[in-house]
């Protein structure tokens, strides 16, 4: 039965993603021209803003902060500054819990409201590559589409790597978020010379801009900035994609756009390809201008339980009521609080948490939307396994962590998983397959390793 | 603010439920049964709800006496009932139609889980049950269209029957068949309605048409290498209902693509090895559920590689 053959003879040809799902687009908010959002009475600076090591605290209680001073750092390499988002006076270091359950310290700054802006702040001189590498860490970027693995780390990729195309992800393809199409509508100009500055300090000469075709606006918008005038040699073309859910997903997306398929354990940078967040490529071109890090977010708010659903532009830090009372309040009292999209956010229990790095919406349901159904049995439909981007099969891979099967767990492939949300979304039995699919990496990760075989 | 709910993502479902599913494999059905009126009279009817009153009945109280959430709003038993039902000839004893959908509702479905959990078709299971015990009741074929002349039920054979016993008997047209003028079990001679059904089955997406294909396309290819007509064999017997209907339960049905392409080819050969090599002649009931049994090895065979593994695999 294990019969590798067979197997890959069965596994019809992979040079498009398989499977996804059609998830409704609800992009409420995408003729909403971004609110800049002034700053609050305080701010939450979590240490913990990326993949990666914690930050540590460099201020203490007392001291006075200014917009874009370092206020967290640490010398590990897969990591990223924070910066403080306004100015004001540190008023303690905490510990808060972040919506995925694991602890940070935070630091909490009054602000004085004058948003005075640190001396610090000043363009970066940048004459090699190294020296760029290095701005790319001060700025404190961090992918922006919702992973937050810090930008530096993605942009050194190994020296044997071959790297001959980036991919600057605009797919967007999470119900209700509109920040990156925003993002475009806004500040083309910034995608356009962050693009350039990427591309060359990669040494690539091709570059896709992915974007779903649910977007026609943003896709006349590239098109004309990437056009034959300020793109002599074509180096840049538009690549306009299905708009079916997870299309913006790094593995869905390498594929869909160059055909390649990053082996299980392997990075994008493995098959030549590094793939970047749009709003990450536009936010490094001014932050090479202005030598102003990451200190501020832009955000879908939107949901059945918000008033008026916009995008806004807030401090790093914000606490999420703060941002949707600015945003104009709740309809009605919320039952569901999520950062990030309903297919991969994280709910909280509430809404006084802070706004992260890597945050681009904050959804609030109404009970109607909240509440899903009771779970059903397993009907054996199929529709997850037909769902299913990475080509698990969801409903086994739940009978198996029932079973505590941590072998045949792995032969099954659940690592693989990336949490998507497909195979939940499409289940009519309303299983918690998702949930499922995490206790499983879990117990896979937490198993006693056994003796390596010869 | 009150307490949030909090849950794992995704936070957005489909819509699609079971209930939702189950209703359109009863919507699907419907032209079938109307057509099984027209053609066997009001008693169809009454068979197929006396079939569905003691299936959904057999759900409730066997939850109930096992202390087991009630099921009967997913509908999946109303289906089981109609398609047992459907699976009979008009002219049954009722009890024995109540005892039949009682025995796959208790027996195949309920003592292995319930719904999803069953390893052969309930409703097949069923219908075999009732051949080996009441083999009289189970093969009394009437002549469709015979209840509106006010004659008492004039009693036939199936085309089956006739090829089987060496065509002493005539053969209906083929247009008759196709509509359904032909002796047999009350849902399965109209292939007209079957295939609406099908065709309204695979819109909806509820089915795959991988399984129906690959079943009558081999059973057709097959009737030409034994020299039989493929189309009377199409028309004939239950390999339509059995097909669309039966052989894409979703519970004893591969889950991959390429396991249904070989669960559609063996039930087609099995099918007819039995209607040509076999002492019965329909095997219709038979194949299907012996290829039920070959699912879990089938889905272990055919389980697609993750993605990133084809080459990490090598």
């Amino acid at each position: 039965m294990e019969n590798k053959t067979l197997r890959r003879f069965f596994s019809f040809g992979a040079s498009r993603p398989h499977g996804g799902a059609s998830v409704p687009h609800r992009k409420n908010t995408a003729d909403s021209e971004s609110v800049v959002m002034p700053p609050p009475e305080r701010v939450i600076i979590a240490m913990q803003q990326h993949i990666g090591a914690p930050c540590e605290p460099v201020v203490k209680p007392g001291d006075p902060v200014a917009v874009g001073q370092v206020v967290g750092d640490t010398k590990a390499f897969v990591s990223a500054p924070i910066h403080a988002s306004v100015s004001g006076t540190v008023k303690a270091i905490t510990e808060i819990q972040l919506p995925g359950g694991q602890k940070t310290k935070a630091v909490i700054i009054e602000s004085d409201g004058e948003q005075r802006v640190h001396e610090s702040v000043q363009p970066p001189v940048i004459q090699s590559r190294e020296d760029f590498a290095a701005a790319v860490r001060a700025s404190g970027l961090v992918g922006l589409g919702g992973a937050g693995f810090p930008a530096h780390v993605k942009l050194n990729p190994p020296k044997d790597a071959k790297i001959d195309t980036l991919i600057v992800n605009g797919a967007e393809c999470e119900p209700y978020i509109t920040a990156d199409y925003r993002e475009i509508m806004e500040n083309s100009w910034d995608i356009m010379s962050g693009v350039y500055a990427v591309k060359d300090l990669l040494g690539v000469e091709n570059v896709i801009i992915a974007i779903e075709n649910n977007k026609p606006d943003g896709i006349k918008v590239l098109s004309s900035i990437a056009d034959n005038s300020n793109d002599p040699d074509n180096q840049v073309n538009i690549k306009v994609l299905p708009s079916r859910y997870p299309q913006g997903a790094e593995k869905v997306l390498i594929q869909a756009t160059t055909g390649r398929v990053v082996p299980t354990g392997k990075l994008p940078s493995d098959v030549g390809v590094v793939v970047m967040n749009i709003t990450s490529i536009a936010f490094l071109s001014r932050y090479m201008k202005t030598g102003m890090p990451l200190t501020t977010k832009r955000l879908t708010v939107d949901g059945s339980a918000i008033w008026s659903p916009k995008n806004v532009i807030v401090p790093i830090g914000t606490p999420i009521k703060d941002v949707i009372a600015f945003a104009g309040g709740y309809k009605e009292d919320p039952k569901k609080v999520i950062m990030g999209g309903p297919m991969m956010g994280l709910a909280m229990v509430d809404d006084s948490l802070p706004v992260l790095k890597q945050n681009n919406a904050i959804l609030a349901f109404d009970e109607k939307e909240a509440k899903l159904m009771e779970p059903l049995p397993c009907i054996r439909c199929g529709k997850c396994v037909h769902a299913c981007p990475m080509k698990l099969m969801p409903t086994s891979i739940e009978r198996l962590y029932k079973a505590k099967d941590v072998e045949g767990l792995q032969k099954a492939g659940a690592m693989t998983c990336m949490e998507c949300g497909c195979c939940a979304f499409v289940c009519p039995a309303g299983r918690r397959l998702v949930q499922s699919m995490r206790l499983s990496k879990a117990l896979i990760k937490n198993a006693p390793k056994k003796e390596a075989k010869g | 603010m009150e307490k949030l709910f909090v849950s794992s993502s995704p936070h957005l479902r489909s819509g699609t439920g079971v209930r939702s599913i189950m209703l359109d494999v009863i919507i699907a059905l419907a032209p079938a049964l109307i057509a099984s009126v027209i053609l066997f009279g009001l008693r169809a009817l009454l068979v197929t709800a006396v079939s569905v009153a003691a299936a959904v009945l057999a759900e409730y109280l066997s939850r109930k006496i096992m202390k087991r959430p009630n099921s009967i709003g997913d509908l999946s038993a109303v289906v089981t009932g109609m398609l047992l039902a459907f699976n009979l000839p008009v002219s049954i004893p009722l009890w024995i139609a109540a005892l039949g959908s009682a025995i796959a509702i208790v027996v195949v479905k309920q003592f292995f889980g319930g719904i999803g959990q069953n390893f052969v078709n309930p409703a097949l299971a069923g219908r075999i049950i009732l051949m080996v015990s009441f083999p009289a009741q189970m093969t009394k074929w009437t002549m469709p269209l015979t209840s509106f002349s006010g004659l008492d039920a004039v009693t036939t054979a199936t085309p089956l029957g006739v090829l089987s016993e060496g065509g002493e008997q005539a053969m209906p047209p083929l247009l008759d068949m196709f509509f359904g003028v032909r002796g047999g079990c009350l849902g399965e001679t109209c292939a007209v309605a079957l295939l609406l059904g099908g065709v309204y089955l695979v819109a909806r997406k509820v089915i795959n048409p991988i399984i129906p294909i690959c079943y009558v396309g081999t059973a057709a290819l097959l009737s030409l290498a034994f020299g039989l007509d493929p189309l009377v064999q199409m028309l004939s017997g239950g390999l339509l209902l059995g097909a669309i209907f039966m052989a894409t339960d979703y519970a004893t049905s591969p889950l991959t693509n390429w396991g249904k392409v070989i669960f559609g080819i063996g039930c087609g050969v099995l099918t007819m090895i039995i209607r040509q090599f076999g002492s019965l002649p329909e095997g219709v009931s038979f194949s299907i559920v012996l290829m039920n049994i070959l699912v879990p090895y089938i889905d272990r065979l055919t389980r697609p590689v993750p993605f990133g593994e084809e080459g990490a695999r090598q």
